[in-house]
C-alpha cells in the first residue's frame, strides 16, 4: 500500500475531488443512458479512477492524452468540463467534440485531450507520435496513452512500445488491467497477465501497481512523467483495476465473471478506501471532504441541466471538418 | 495552371523533381520529417530521399522498423501534436498494413475533432505493374482511397507535375497519397527550379483535339499520348485530360471536352470496379448525357491478382495498340 503522508493535503484533496467529479459524472452518464437521454453507446470507467487521476495530475494542458473506448476518465482528468462530457453523449453542439464524436470520440485538443476511440490499440502509437513531436520540436511535452489489458495483446502494444523506446521518446504507455477484454477474460488471452513484465523485452522500466491506490498511481507516474520529460524514454505502467458496471451501458453482465468477484472488487473501491484512509490518518477532516462532496454533487448537477438545454448541432454541417477549412 | 511562372527549368527526372519539393520543403519548415524502410542515409530504394539526410539529418529522415501500421500510426499522433509527417512506403502494396490506422484515424480526425485538429501528412509510395514484381510491390489501389472522405489523391504522371503537386501536398492541413508510378519515376521533362504548386483539383488538357476525349491516369497518360500520335498521323484527334488529383476529382474539365467531342474513354491501369473511371463516368453521364454521342467506355487493367511471368504480366496492363483500337472502337460507335 502507498505512502500517503507523503502528500500534503492540497494535493490528497485535489485527487480525490478529482475521483469523485469522475464518478459522479459517470453515475448521472448511466442514469442519463436509462432515461434514454443518450443516444449511442455509454462505457463507464467505474471502479478505474484512480488510473486516470493518478497519472493526469502530473500533466500539462501541452501534454497530450489518448485514450480508449472507456475514456470519460481520461478527458474528465485531463481537464475536460463534466459539461462537456455530457453534453457530447447527449449529442450536443456544445459537446467537446461539437456533437460529431460522443462517448468513444471525446476531443479538447485545448487541453491535450486528443481523444478516445472506438478501435483497440491506435492510443498506443498516436502516443508515440506525441513523443515524437516533443522531441523533433523539443517542447518538453509527453505523450500518454491509456489503454486496457486488451491492447496489451495488439500489435499495436508491439509496435508502438518497440518505436518509443528505439527513439527514445517521451512516452508514458499506462495498461490499465481490469482482467476481461468487453468479456474475455486477460487470464485466457495470454499465457503471461502480467503486463508489466513485457517493458523488459522493449528495453524499458516496467512498473506494476495497484490501480485502486491513487497514491500508488501518482507516485509511478511521478517517476515515469521525470524521466520521459528528463529525455531518458518511455515506462510502461501497468495498473491493476476493475470495471465494476457492465462493459456498455445496457448490456447484460453475466455469464463471464462471478457476483463474488464483483463485490470484492467494489469492497477495493478506489474513492471510498481513499476517503477512509485520509480520515483516519487524520490527513484531511471530515468537514473538508465532504465540502468536496458537495461541490463536486453541484458540478454535476449544473453540468446535466447545460447538456440537457444544450442545442443539437445543425444538420446543415454535417460535411464540415472533413478536411482542414483552408481548404475546404 | 502554376502559381508562379518559371524563369528557369532544366530536365530532370520525376524523382528528381519530386525530391526537390520535398527538400524545399523541409529547408522552410522544421517541422516536416521523413519516416520509411531505408530512407535515411541509404537515401530510399527509389531515391525519394537520396542526399537529404546529410542536409536534414537522423530525426527529419528516420528510418523505421519494418511496422507499417506502427510508423503511420505514430504519425498520426505526431501531425496531431504539431508535426508535419511524411510517410514513405516504398512500394505502396505496403500501405494495407496501415489500412485501419489510416482509414479508421488518418482519414476521421480532422471530422471526429470538429476540425480543432489538423491532419498534414503526406503518404507516399510507388504503384504500378513493371518489371516482373509480382503481385506484392504492384498494386495501385487508389480507387480504395477515393472512397473514404478525408483523402486527397495524388497521380502525377511527369516530373514538372511531381514537383508542384508534392509541393502543394506539403503546405496543406490535409492526408495526401502521392502515389508514384515506377514507369514513370526515370521520365525527364522540363522542371522549374524555383518552388511552385500546382492545385488539387485541376485537370492538365495534355493535348487538343475535336473526335474523342481520353481520360487517363498515371502511367497511362504517356501511354495515351502515344497512341495519340500515331492516330494523328491518320487524322484522328483526340483530346488528352490528365486529373492529376483523382480526389478531389475534375470533373468539369472533362465535361467541357466531351461537350465539344461527344466522346468518352478512361484509361486506367488500375481495376474497373468500383473505380475512377466508373465514377468519371457516373458524373458526365448524370451530368452532360445530352452531349455524348456514344457509351462512355474504359479500359482498364485486367481485374486480377498481377502475375510474375513477363507474358503474363504483360497481359494484365492497357498497351498502346489496345489503346489505339479502344480508341478506334469508340469513334466507330
Amino acid at each position: 500500500m502507498s505512502n500517503i503522508t507523503a502528500l500534503g493535503k492540497e494535493q490528497h484533496l485535489a485527487l480525490y475531488r478529482q475521483m469523485l467529479e469522475i464518478r459522479r459524472t459517470e453515475e448521472q452518464l448511466a442514469k442519463s443512458h436509462q432515461a434514454g437521454l443518450i443516444p449511442g453507446a455509454c462505457h463507464t470507467y467505474v471502479g478505474e479512477e484512480a488510473i486516470a487521476t493518478g497519472v493526469c495530475a502530473h500533466l500539462t494542458h501541452q501534454d497530450a492524452v489518448f485514450s480508449t473506448h472507456r475514456g470519460h476518465g481520461h478527458a474528465l482528468a485531463k481537464g475536460v468540463p463534466p459539461r462537456e462530457v455530457i453534453a457530447e453523449l447527449f449529442g450536443r453542439v456544445t459537446g467537446c467534440s461539437r456533437g460529431r464524436g460522443g462517448s468513444m470520440h471525446l476531443f479538447s485538443p485545448e487541453v491535450g485531450m486528443m481523444g478516445t476511440s472506438g478501435i483497440v490499440g491506435p492510443c498506443i502509437l498516436q502516443a508515440t507520435g506525441a513523443g515524437y513531436t516533443s522531441k523533433l520540436l523539443n517542447t518538453g511535452n509527453v505523450g500518454v496513452a491509456f489503454f486496457g489489458d486488451g491492447a496489451s495483446n495488439n500489435g499495436a502494444f508491439h509496435e508502438g512500445l518497440n518505436l518509443a523506446a528505439i527513439y527514445d521518446l517521451p512516452v508514458i504507455f499506462v495498461c490499465e488491467n481490469n482482467m476481461y477484454a468487453t468479456e474475455v477474460a486477460f487470464s485466457y488471452a495470454t499465457r503471461n497477465t502480467e503486463v508489466a513484465e513485457r517493458a523488459r523485452s522493449y528495453g524499458m522500466p516496467g512498473v506494476a501497481v495497484d490501480g485502486n491506490d491513487v497514491v500508488a498511481v501518482y507516485e509511478a507516474a511521478a517517476e515515469a512523467v521525470k524521466r520521459a520529460r528528463a529525455g531518458h524514454g518511455p515506462t510502461l505502467i501497468e495498473g491493476k483495476t476493475y470495471r465494476t458496471r457492465a462493459h456498455v451501458e445496457g448490456m447484460r453482465d453475466g455469464g463471464y465473471r462471478t457476483q463474488e468477484e464483483i463485490d470484492s472488487w467494489k469492497a477495493r473501491d478506489p474513492i471510498t478506501t481513499y476517503r477512509a484512509r485520509l480520515l483516519e490518518a487524520g490527513l484531511v477532516a471530515e468537514a473538508e471532504v465532504n465540502a468536496v462532496d458537495e461541490a463536486v454533487r453541484v458540478l454535476v448537477e449544473e453540468a446535466l441541466e447545460f447538456a440537457k438545454n444544450s442545442p443539437y448541432p445543425d444538420p446543415a454541417t454535417v460535411s464540415r471538418y472533413i478536411f482542414s477549412e483552408a481548404s475546404a | 495552371m502554376s502559381t508562379t511562372t518559371a524563369t528557369t527549368t532544366r530536365e530532370i527526372t520525376f524523382t528528381a523533381a519530386a525530391r526537390e519539393a520535398l527538400s524545399e520543403a523541409m529547408a522552410a519548415d522544421p517541422r516536416i520529417f521523413v519516416v520509411g524502410e531505408g530512407i535515411g542515409a541509404r537515401g530510399g530504394n527509389f531515391n525519394t530521399t537520396t542526399g537529404l539526410y546529410e542536409l536534414y539529418g537522423p530525426m527529419r529522415l528516420r528510418d523505421t522498423p519494418i511496422v507499417e501500421r506502427g510508423f503511420v500510426g505514430m504519425c498520426t499522433g505526431a501531425a496531431m501534436t504539431g508535426s508535419r509527417p511524411v510517410v514513405d512506403f516504398m512500394f505502396v502494396d505496403f500501405i494495407l498494413d496501415a489500412m485501419g490506422e489510416l482509414i479508421n484515424q488518418v482519414a476521421k480526425m480532422q471530422y471526429m475533432s470538429s476540425g480543432r485538429l489538423k491532419m498534414p501528412m503526406v503518404l507516399r509510395g510507388c504503384i504500378g505493374i513493371s518489371g516482373a514484381s509480382a503481385t506484392h510491390h504492384s498494386g495501385s489501389y487508389y480507387p480504395l482511397f477515393v472512397n473514404i472522405p478525408g483523402f486527397k489523391v495524388v497521380l502525377p504522371s511527369n516530373a514538372y507535375d511531381a514537383k508542384g503537386l508534392l509541393t502543394t501536398a506539403l503546405k496543406g492541413d490535409d492526408p495526401v497519397l502521392f502515389l508514384e508510378h515506377k514507369l514513370v519515376l526515370n521520365n525527364k521533362g522540363h522542371v522549374p527550379e524555383e518552388s511552385y504548386s500546382i492545385p488539387f483539383g485541376q485537370a492538365a488538357v495534355v493535348r487538343e483535339g475535336t473526335q474523342a476525349t481520353v481520360v487517363a491516369l498515371s502511367s497511362m497518360v504517356k501511354k495515351v499520348s502515344d497512341a495519340c500520335d500515331s492516330l494523328a498521323k491518320e487524322g484522328i484527334s483526340i483530346e488528352l485530360i490528365d486529373p492529376r488529383t483523382v480526389a478531389p476529382l475534375d470533373v468539369d474539365t472533362v465535361l467541357q471536352s466531351v461537350h465539344k467531342t461527344g466522346r468518352l474513354l478512361i484509361v486506367d491501369e488500375a481495376f474497373g470496379p468500383c473505380g475512377v473511371g466508373a465514377e468519371i463516368s457516373a458524373q458526365v453521364t448524370a451530368r452532360g448525357f445530352d452531349d455524348l454521342d456514344a457509351p462512355i467506355q474504359r479500359l482498364n487493367g485486367v481485374h486480377t491478382p498481377t502475375p510474375y511471368s513477363p507474358p503474363l504480366e504483360a497481359a494484365v496492363v492497357p498497351d498502346v495498340k489496345q489503346i489505339v483500337q479502344a480508341i478506334r472502337d469508340l469513334l466507330a460507335e
